[in-house]
């Protein structure tokens, strides 16, 4: 993915069954009952966090039984080895990001932490008088570190709205950028509307006036290829478990120029040159941001997670994720009374809908009766819905599992409810 | 499967759902509160007209939700009415042990009004299907931030 989703015509045949047989939970049925056979699970919710597959799996099982020890502290063995392995991730991030510079990926807890270590790392040089650009569809994680720098040090937040489709309306964007403005944060791709956004636009407009820009692309990355140095982003964040990997690992990426002026944002182990009772002095990035023991397995996770994505391919992923919308749009729109909430060109693989009448919380009980794992609510994005003038939707999210026939249940299901509830 | 499904879905919640009672703001309520499901982004404002004895002499509500929640706050307005403040309380403990726990975990929350519970008996589907038990409690708890003047009430 760089601005949109192009579907190549010579990606190669892409075999959802084969990919299927890789994630032991998709086998798995669910509501069994006594003397009732369950219903086959239809995993349409890793827009929330992905399922794994064995390589994900066996990769961090194996690390542990063979390989685990602390990492950067160890003469032995072991430590030497797990540190290879975790340094070998960061390279291999890098790569995936097609980033410069492996020595500007950070590795956070999660795609949250690393937008607010940049609220609060390079935030410390922004005062009363400056102002954040933000767009309307940001995920709460790209909101509230903002607000509390808000709070903290009096910045202003400007929003750029999106029109009825879900677009992003970049003329207002192009007006709200000035001197005032010091950095500019927003989704690669919305996990609401499923809109991308051209990042690389987004980042040439602000780059004119000398603003750098974050993108949070914990949505991006899943679905087709992302390229940093092409976008041209300053910082750009993601998280492993949307990506087929572990929880409890995201990834920054900062420009090292960029990174080597931000003080630490927290303090500890691992962080430092050396510390004594009179001061303390930190090591460059990426360690200066990375305190205390890592999440080594997980990365370990990630790793083969990115290995596994890479081998069946980006494109072929984002092929068949760009035909699964198409059905289930197809579908979904035929339903009397059902309306698509983000209809933008070139969105990726995430439908959210409303149905007259019937609340998302409701529609999500009832599907899941049929096995249809959907998410309802709002997403954590409650000032996307409020522009909507909804409460809430009910969203399906593909992953590169998914099917046709998958598609079809969700469409039957759809229609149960609206059946259940007489409208 | 449906038969589950049945089981939270009355009829009279899907009724009370689509067709909810004191769906209004009374002019002469002296306490509200507002109520929110972060969750879902539902949100219900209960009004409360209490006398100076301390008894609910009116309730309604404003805003809408799921079936689930919508038929339990307009369940909710019509039995607390007439109660004193401890008896919407007592009501209250003992519907939402109803909605949380098996019968025989039910603690003793004082005198609760039978035929109110006998009604609301039809919400107790929710047990089965705990991610719902906020919807069903959600007015209710605005309810009781009302009376005790709190203004605000969250079902997290």
């Amino acid at each position: 993915m760089m601005d949109q989703i192009t579907p190549t015509l010579d990606a190669p045949a892409y075999d959802v069954e084969r990919v299927r047989a890789d994630f032991p939970i998709l086998s798995r049925t669910v509501h069994d009952r006594k003397g009732k056979p369950g219903k086959p699970l239809v995993y349409l919710d890793s827009g929330a966090s992905a399922q794994k597959p064995h390589a994900v799996i066996d990769a961090m099982t194996t690390f542990m039984e063979q390989d685990y020890a602390n990492i950067h502290r160890g003469v032995h063995l072991l430590s030497q080895r797990a540190t290879d392995a975790f340094e070998n991730v960061r390279t291999k991030v890098a790569r995936f990001l097609n980033a410069p510079s492996r020595d500007g990926i950070v590795f956070t807890r999660n795609a949250t932490e690393a937008i607010n270590l940049v609220a609060a790392s390079y935030g410390q040089r922004l005062g009363p008088g400056d102002a954040i650009v933000l767009s309307v569809m940001e995920h709460h994680a790209n909101i509230v570190p903002w607000q509390l720098l808000q709070m903290q040090r009096g910045v202003e937040i400007k929003v750029v709205p999106v029109d009825a489709d879900g677009v992003l309306d970049l003329d207002a964007y192009r007006r709200l950028l000035g001197p005032t403005v010091k950095l500019v944060a927003m989704t690669h791709c919305s996990n609401v509307l499923g809109t991308v956004n051209p990042v690389k636009e987004i980042a040439r407009l602000a780059h004119e006036h000398g603003i750098p820009v974050l993108f949070d692309g914990s949505q991006a990355v899943v679905h087709g290829p992302v390229d940093v140095a092409d976008i041209d982003a300053d910082f750009y964040v993601f998280t492993a478990h949307k990506l087929y990997g572990p929880t409890g690992l995201g990834v920054l990426w900062g420009k090292p120029e960029i990174l080597k002026t931000m003080p630490p944002y927290q303090g500890g182990g691992d962080m430092i040159q050396s510390v004594s009772f009179k001061g303390t002095t930190f090591k460059e990035a990426p360690a200066r941001f990375e305190p205390g023991t890592p999440p080594i397995v997980e990365a370990i996770g990630l790793g083969a997670a990115i290995d596994y994505v890479e081998k069946l391919g980006r494109a072929a992923i984002a092929a068949h994720e760009h035909d699964l919308l198409s059905y289930a749009t197809q579908k979904l729109a035929a339903i009397d009374g059902l309306r698509i909430i983000g209809t933008a060109p070139g969105k990726a693989g995430i439908i959210s809908f409303v149905i007259d009448g019937i609340h998302p919380h409701d529609i999500g009980t009832v599907v899941d009766q049929y096995g249809v794992a959907l998410r309802v609510g709002q997403h954590c994005a409650e000032p996307l819905m409020e522009h909507f003038g909804v409460g809430s939707t009910a969203r399906a999210s593909f992953g590169l599992y998914n099917t046709r026939a998958e598609v079809d249940v969700l469409a039957e299901s759809v229609l149960a409810v609206k059946e259940f509830f007489g409208s | 499967m449906m038969d589950e499904l049945r089981e939270l879905y009355q009829e009279v919640i899907l009724d009370h759902g689509k067709n909810p009672r004191n769906l209004r703001h009374p002019p002469d309520a002296n306490r509200e509160a507002r109520g929110e499901n972060p969750m879902c982004g539902d949100k219900f404002t209960v009004y409360v007209t209490l006398n100076g004895d301390g008894v609910i002499e009116d309730c309604a509500f404003e805003g809408r939700g799921c079936a689930i929640s919508t038929a339990s706050a307009s369940m909710m307005t019509e039995v607390v009415k007439g109660k004193t403040e401890q008896e919407a309380h007592a009501l209250f403990e003992t519907f939402h042990d109803l909605c949380t726990k098996d019968e025989h975990e039910h603690c003793d929350h004082g005198p609760v009004d039978e035929e109110a519970m006998e009604k609301l008996m039809v919400l107790s589907g929710v047990r089965q299907f705990p991610v719902r038990v906020k919807c069903a409690t959600l007015a209710w708890h605005a309810m009781q931030a009302a009376i005790d003047g709190q203004g605000k009430a969250s079902s997290e």
